[in-house]
């Protein structure tokens, strides 16, 4: 009987911490990373990203089509009309069609971008329906993620040295490894929000779409709705004193029912849940 | 533009005035043409430490991991960083490009042009310039006191309330260079509406002059608004105000707010002298006058008037309103059509001309390519929606130095190889001018382009070290900033000290027939005084 009861124990013991040793692990890819020699944005993680991916897609192919065609044109006029090929300049200052064609043309241009533009502002400014919050807190130098609708459990999260990432995040990039991530459910709408406790910050993902400059005093909104599980990494955008370069954000994505486990077990380590049992009474505050 | 009768034998044998020698010429002055070359000298000297910090920086930069700026037990020293950061930019905006182009070549020329023997205020002038180097000293001396000002060319609170007695300095730097820009606006304004010569009205006016007049009012309304904002910075840090402090009722908001409405004017202070010298250039080099000559006249105005009302496109990420936003999304975009009109007219000017590609035209058409390059990566940033995932990244790097570095500086050459016999009556060697106009064209777009792909990828600003993956780019960058620099160096030996000592003399009008303003019509270099009698100017056939 004493025996029995021993293996219960034993068995949920090893049942939390296996739980431990699953989420800790890198049971999720390291997706949201930078590559060498990276030419263009990450491939967008959100709905909001894919969109601004895709207005930077039509504004890069109109840029450089501009760029190409000025360039063209200052070649060929460098070539025909140098002193060599046409010695006798013309005097002609004026020409009423070009000058209206180039001040209509580039206003066109303009309201081509602008329509999408202007639905993509309104799109990633807040979210519609979303279904949890998260207010993130910007500080020097380390950030922490607090969730209100989850019991209002802290996270801090700060920059393993470089050392600690070797040993035990040794497949996160150097700069970006956090000892504890900012854990989100993917396909979740969630509304972020932001602020600072000291100087200004920046909270950002590239692939996410989302950078929010986080000021004293002051709550900044915004949203994201991760498509994939996975790892994913940003750094502090605003000049905030020594630590800038070294107060690096990460987001691990997880499945919704991997989520509430996460978040039942921070609710214990908070000490937002009575203990029931002597097991989860004496069960080790993993991460 | 118009053609000038008159005044083609100089009173060069000034009666009872002894030009002034020794160092009270200069402490003293009160030419236009000393103050300018003064402005010059000042403006070369500051670039050569601005930039010597900007390769310190690519050095720290080449290598991932943290090589140079390490404290004294081994960690990162990021304050250090962020000091040299933050140096490099006052130190190019307020002492290397606004001097060179407005002290420098609108002191220099604007009277020249206009057919006016001096500035309005002669001795006013003197002070503009003269205040320059106290508060350059006071900038280098924030380093060395009080622990440097680290928190970016920008200076936002709260940061900068935490900064040590190094801030105050630096406030007061800023203080006594913006007098010296608002005192030279007023000069500047007073000068080309009360002294033109008979006969040129301001449509007749050249169109350096032009751009000097819209700078100058832009100086004179967007300075101030910096002043009272540095200002309240330095009471929020010293004497218990609480502007920018939410503790106390306070927004760092407003600053931001106030910062930028002179901020988004200030760029557009830096870059219209060199649009007004690039249209000079074109047109001597291509034997024409210029194309569209009120629209470009016009497209300044309009640009300078429309850069007032677009500051917050530098915030977008902060928290303002959506429909905010939205506003400054359109009117940032309104910006491109008269900056196009300017490059479209540019290349009608030389279509059917006579060209030739001497270094000034190589240094005009490079920026005319380089700025629209520069100029349409603004165009994307101006999305916010695209600017979330761009703000405060090196794409935003890439494309200010594109316009600055590839655009202002582009201009300043240009002007400098233009006017170079003319100030000094020698004419700088051909040789070197090409081999520094090829080996800075290289540079600087090895330097500079990379950072967009950095941006993209995500590499923030400000930043000591960054991730292994983002290393690449980064070291081609720094290849390139080490090629310009040397090309800067070239340039001092060869061109600048080389065409002093040995150039060829030239006389008035070295250009040629495509060089039709007043300047070339004074010697190679004018003597002290000129315009004493003043010319008239009567209209051209085409006008």
């Amino acid at each position: 009987m004493v025996g029995k009861r021993v293996l219960g124990i034993l068995g949920v013991l090893s049942a939390f911490a296996g739980l431990g040793v699953a989420s800790s692990a890198s049971a999720q890819p390291i997706v949201g990373v930078p590559h060498e020699w990276q030419m263009d944005f990450p491939p967008p993680f959100t709905p909001l990203m894919a969109k601004v991916e895709s207005l930077h897609d039509l504004l890069l192919v109109i840029i450089t089509l501009i760029s190409v065609f000025v360039l063209f044109l200052l070649l060929y006029a460098m070539w025909r009309f140098h002193a060599s090929r046409n010695p006798t300049p013309t005097a002609t200052t004026h020409n009423t069609f070009l000058e209206i064609a180039w001040t209509i043309i580039p206003i066109l241009i303009l309201v081509i971008i602008a329509i999408p533009s202007f639905r993509l502002l309104y799109y990633g400014d807040k979210a519609t329906d979303a279904a949890m919050t998260i207010k993130v807190t910007g500080h020097q130098w380390y950030w922490d993620y607090e969730y209100p609708d989850q019991g209002n459990f802290k996270v801090e999260s700060r920059i393993l040295s470089e050392a600690d990432r070797v040993k035990l995040k040794p497949n996160q990039p150097r700069l970006m490894a956090v000892d504890e991530e900012m854990v989100v459910p993917v396909g979740t709408t969630i509304r972020i929000i932001g602020t600072a406790a000291d100087s200004m910050h920046g909270w950002t993902v590239p692939g996410f779409g989302i950078k929010k400059t986080v000021i004293p005093g002051r709550l900044n909104e915004g949203w994201i709705n991760v498509t994939k599980e996975g790892f994913y990494f940003g750094q502090c955008s605003q000049i905030c004193g020594n630590g800038h370069t070294y107060m690096p954000i990460a987001v691990r994505a997880i499945a919704k029912p991997e989520f509430d486990k996460w978040v039942e077990q921070k609710k214990k380590s908070a000490g937002l849940l009575p203990a029931t049992d002597v097991a989860s009474a004496t069960a080790p505050a993993n991460r | 533009m118009a053609t000038a009768h008159g005044a083609t034998h100089d009173h060069s044998h000034d009666d009872h005035h002894h030009t002034p020698t020794g160092w009270r010429r200069y402490v003293y002055s009160t030419n236009h043409k000393d103050i300018g070359t003064m402005y010059l000298v000042f403006a070369i000297f500051a670039a050569l430490i601005g930039a010597g910090f900007s390769v310190i920086m690519r050095l720290e930069l080449m290598s991932p991991g943290v090589q140079f700026f390490n404290a004294a037990d081994g960690t990162p020293n990021g304050h250090l960083w962020n000091t040299v950061v933050t140096a490099h930019g006052l130190i190019m905006v307020f002492f290397v490009v606004m001097p060179a182009l407005i002290g420098g070549f609108g002191n220099w020329f604007v009277p020249l042009m206009i057919g006016a023997p001096d500035m309005a205020f002669p001795r006013m002038n003197n002070i503009s310039f003269w205040l320059l180097p106290p508060a350059f000293i006071l900038l280098l001396l924030s380093a060395v006191i009080g622990g440097g000002v680290g928190t970016g060319w920008t200076i936002y609170p709260p940061l900068t309330i935490q900064q040590g007695a190094g801030m105050d300095l630096a406030i007061f730097s800023l203080h006594i260079a913006g007098a010296s820009s608002i005192l030279g606006a007023i000069n500047f304004i007073t000068t080309i509406l009360n002294m033109r010569a008979p006969g040129m009205t301001l449509h007749r006016m050249p169109l350096f002059a032009w751009s000097i007049l819209v700078t100058a009012f832009l100086l004179l309304l967007a300075l101030p608004v910096l002043a009272g904002a540095i200002t309240m910075l330095l009471t929020d840090r010293n004497f218990g105000t609480h502007f920018f402090d939410p503790a106390g009722g306070g927004d760092p908001t407003l600053f931001l707010h106030l910062f930028w409405f002179f901020g988004h004017p200030e760029v557009y202070i830096m870059i219209l002298p060199a649009f007004g010298i690039v249209s000079h250039i074109i047109s001597t080099f291509s034997k024409k006058p210029i194309f569209g000559y009120l629209g470009m006249a016009y497209a300044m105005v309009a640009i300078g008037v429309v850069g007032f009302v677009v500051w917050a496109h530098h915030m977008y990420t902060v928290g303002m309103d959506v429909d905010t936003r939205a506003y400054f999304v359109a009117a940032t975009m309104v910006i491109a059509v008269p900056t196009g009109v300017k490059i479209f007219s540019w290349i009608a000017t030389m279509w059917g001309g006579s060209i030739r590609l001497e270094v000034p035209m190589l240094w005009a058409i490079g920026f005319i390519f380089l700025f629209t390059v520069g100029g349409v990566t603004g165009v994307v940033l101006a999305n916010a929606g695209v600017d979330y995932a761009l703000h405060n990244t090196y794409y935003v790097i890439a494309h200010f130095h594109y316009v600055l570095s590839l655009g202002a500086v582009f201009g300043m050459f240009a002007g400098f190889y233009y006017w170079f016999g003319k100030m000094t009556g020698r004419q700088y060697p051909e040789w070197a001018g090409q081999i520094h106009f090829w080996l800075t064209f290289i540079g600087v777009n090895l330097t500079f382009f990379p950072m967009h792909f950095s941006g993209l990828a995500g590499m923030p600003r400000h930043y000591v070290d960054y991730p292994d993956a983002m290393s690449h780019w980064n070291y081609v960058s720094s290849m390139g900033a080490f090629l310009s620099f040397g090309a800067t160096i070239f340039w001092l030996v060869f061109v600048v000290f080389g065409g002093m000592m040995y150039g060829r003399k030239v006389g008035a009008n070295y250009w040629g027939e495509g060089a039709t303003t007043l300047e070339w019509t004074v010697d190679s270099p004018p003597p002290f005084h000129t315009f004493e009698e003043l010319p008239h100017i009567s209209p051209t056939a085409h006008h």
